[in-house]
């Protein structure tokens, strides 16, 4: 199977890998995936208490290259963004952007999983309540 | 000059010898005949040249040449084998032994058998891929017609104790067939030494042509019949119909005469770089070969690196290497390769795993590479992985609620 050339410049030079403080009220971290499906992405946001925005975002991602490119898409499109601007990020966004095949759905689902719970973490740490999101579809 | 890419995918098919393309290159133009036409000089020379082939092919496996049926390739042979002698045995008995490693073409035929009635015992095998032989004995009932169980294994390269089975095979009167796909050609396999009855092997996987294989049917002690899955011009002893492959079969016949006389010398180079390259990434921390190291293939390793996975490794080097890896990332299904989860490897070691298969044409250099081009991408996607970051942090992965996906 053939990578698109986006997939392939994301594996090569993946954008924002790191480790954010996970201790610290500022910043939210969404691990998702498991070993045994053969993915896990961490994705750490780092928020601005008073704007809301997303300062940083850091990604470590066991998977394959799609997998990988997801997350380094998802960590450069949270940078800048409001919470709430986050909170619209639909899987198919990184379909359309990196034109992954239907094998990879599943990755790009992953990444907005990994959004979603990054933004939960950080409502928690900081007293809200987690946002119920509906299951997507393509498990 | 190191050229790109390196091929080291020789489990899945091996480049043709030259000395091979040189054999058939006549065959396709100026011999084409039909090998059974009786009546003119064009069928003459295909049917010597196949006789001639029949002989190469025999030889390799220390066959009598009427013992060795011509077929498409090895999964035409599994299913000739195993469902022919099903049908021809039906009146002694249902029962067929296999074991969990098998090729698919076993395993997918044998649960065919399944569908038409009869009945399959699938043994385990143990953490070095090897069965366990008194499990194998007690599997043996009344209606026991067949043991299937495969020479060597296509992804770890374990070599089944084939001496052995047939041994507890002959004991209780069952007939054994093996598909030798992977070992003949590569180490030596005497179908007389080993008690063979039934044997499917390709010529693909020995440096000779595709499309073209064989299947072993014994002719004395016992003599074995195979009922035919395709019905036709009553070719090959009546157990095959179907025009010959002439110029294939002329490229398998020599594909194996150079692995008879080249097999000392070229297991001896092979084995010595696959060595070089298991004991350099086995340098790597957390790495782990599958298999077993005793019982194995001389060209074959397959090795885990724990924490990253396969596909995304892959990835990092396939453009100038060419590697299986046993992630399922590969494919529709999210199921890692079934033969590294019957040796009890957990699934995020089966998807962190690759499998290396050199052959006659590789070279140091190559293999050099190969071990700086993994080591550096092994060490990069560990940099990535969020499992190796809690790893190193000692954080025990097995105890964390992962979110099913």
């Amino acid at each position: 199977m053939a990578y698109s050339e986006k997939v392939i410049d994301h594996y090569q030079n993946p954008k924002n890998v790191g480790t954010l403080d996970k201790s610290s009220k500022n910043v939210g971290t969404g691990l998702v995936g498991a070993p045994e499906c053969g993915d896990v992405m961490r994705l750490q946001i780092q928020v601005d208490d008073e704007t809301g925005m997303i300062t940083d975002a850091k990604f470590k991602t066991f998977g394959c290259g799609s997998a990988i490119a997801s997350s380094s898409l998802a960590t450069e499109w949270l940078k800048g963004k409001s919470i709430d601007e986050a909170l619209t990020v639909d899987n198919m966004d990184f379909v359309e952007e990196l034109n992954l095949p239907p094998v990879k759905i599943h990755c790009s689902v992953l990444a907005e999983d990994a959004i979603k719970a990054a933004i939960n973490d950080y409502r928690v740490k900081n007293g809200k309540e987690t946002i119920k999101f509906e299951e997507s579809v393509v498990h | 000059m190191l050229k790109l890419p390196i091929y080291l995918d020789n489990n899945a098919t091996t480049p043709m010898d030259p000395r091979v393309l040189e054999a058939m290159t006549p065959y396709f133009l100026e011999h084409f005949g039909n090998a059974a036409s009786r009546n003119h000089p064009f069928g003459w020379e295909a049917e010597e040249a196949v006789d001639y082939a029949r002989e190469q092919v025999a030889k390799l496996v220390g066959a009598d040449p009427k013992e060795i049926i011509f077929t498409s390739g090895a999964t035409e042979g599994d299913n000739l084998g195993i469902k022919g002698v099903y049908e021809m045995y039906a009146s002694k008995g249902n029962h067929i032994i296999t074991a969990t490693t098998e090729h698919k073409a076993v395993l997918d035929t044998c649960k065919h058998i399944e569908k038409l009635g009869g009945e399959v015992t699938y043994l385990q095998v143990k953490s070095d891929g090897l069965i366990d032989l008194k499990e194998l004995e007690a599997a043996i009932k009344p209606t026991t017609i067949l043991i299937a169980i495969m020479y060597a294994n296509n992804e770890i390269g374990t070599i089944q104790p084939i001496h052995e089975i047939s041994t507890i095979a002959k004991k209780h009167g069952v007939l054994l067939f093996t598909d030798a796909t992977q070992a003949v050609g590569k180490i030596p396999v005497d179908v007389n030494k080993d008690g063979i009855d039934l044997m499917a092997f390709s010529a693909h996987k020995m440096y000779g042509p595709k499309g073209v294989g064989a299947l072993y049917v014994r002719r004395k002690n016992p003599r074995v019949k195979v009922t035919a899955q395709m019905d036709g011009g009553g070719h090959e002893r009546g157990m095959r119909s179907g025009t010959l492959n002439v110029p294939g079969i002329v490229g398998f016949g020599k594909a194996c005469e150079i692995c008879r006389l080249d097999m000392e010398a070229d297991t001896k180079r092979i084995s010595k770089l696959r060595d070089k390259l298991e004991t350099e990434l086995m340098k790597l921390e957390e790495a782990y070969i599958n298999g077993s190291t005793e019982h194995r293939l001389p060209h074959v390793t397959n090795i885990s690196f724990k924490h990253v996975e396969g596909e995304g490794l892959l990835m990092g080097f396939n453009k100038n290497i060419a590697l299986s890896s046993g992630s399922a990332c590969t494919s529709a299904s999210l199921e890692p390769s079934y033969v590294l989860k019957a040796l009890g490897l957990g699934d995020d070691l089966a998807h962190s795993s690759l499998r290396f298969g050199l052959g006659r044409f590789t070279d140091e250099e190559q293999i050099d590479y190969t071990i700086r081009a993994i080591s550096e991408t092994v060490l990069k996607l560990r940099d990535m992985s969020p499992l190796w970051e809690m790893y190193k942090e000692g954080i025990d992965l097995s105890k964390i609620e992962w979110a099913a996906h």
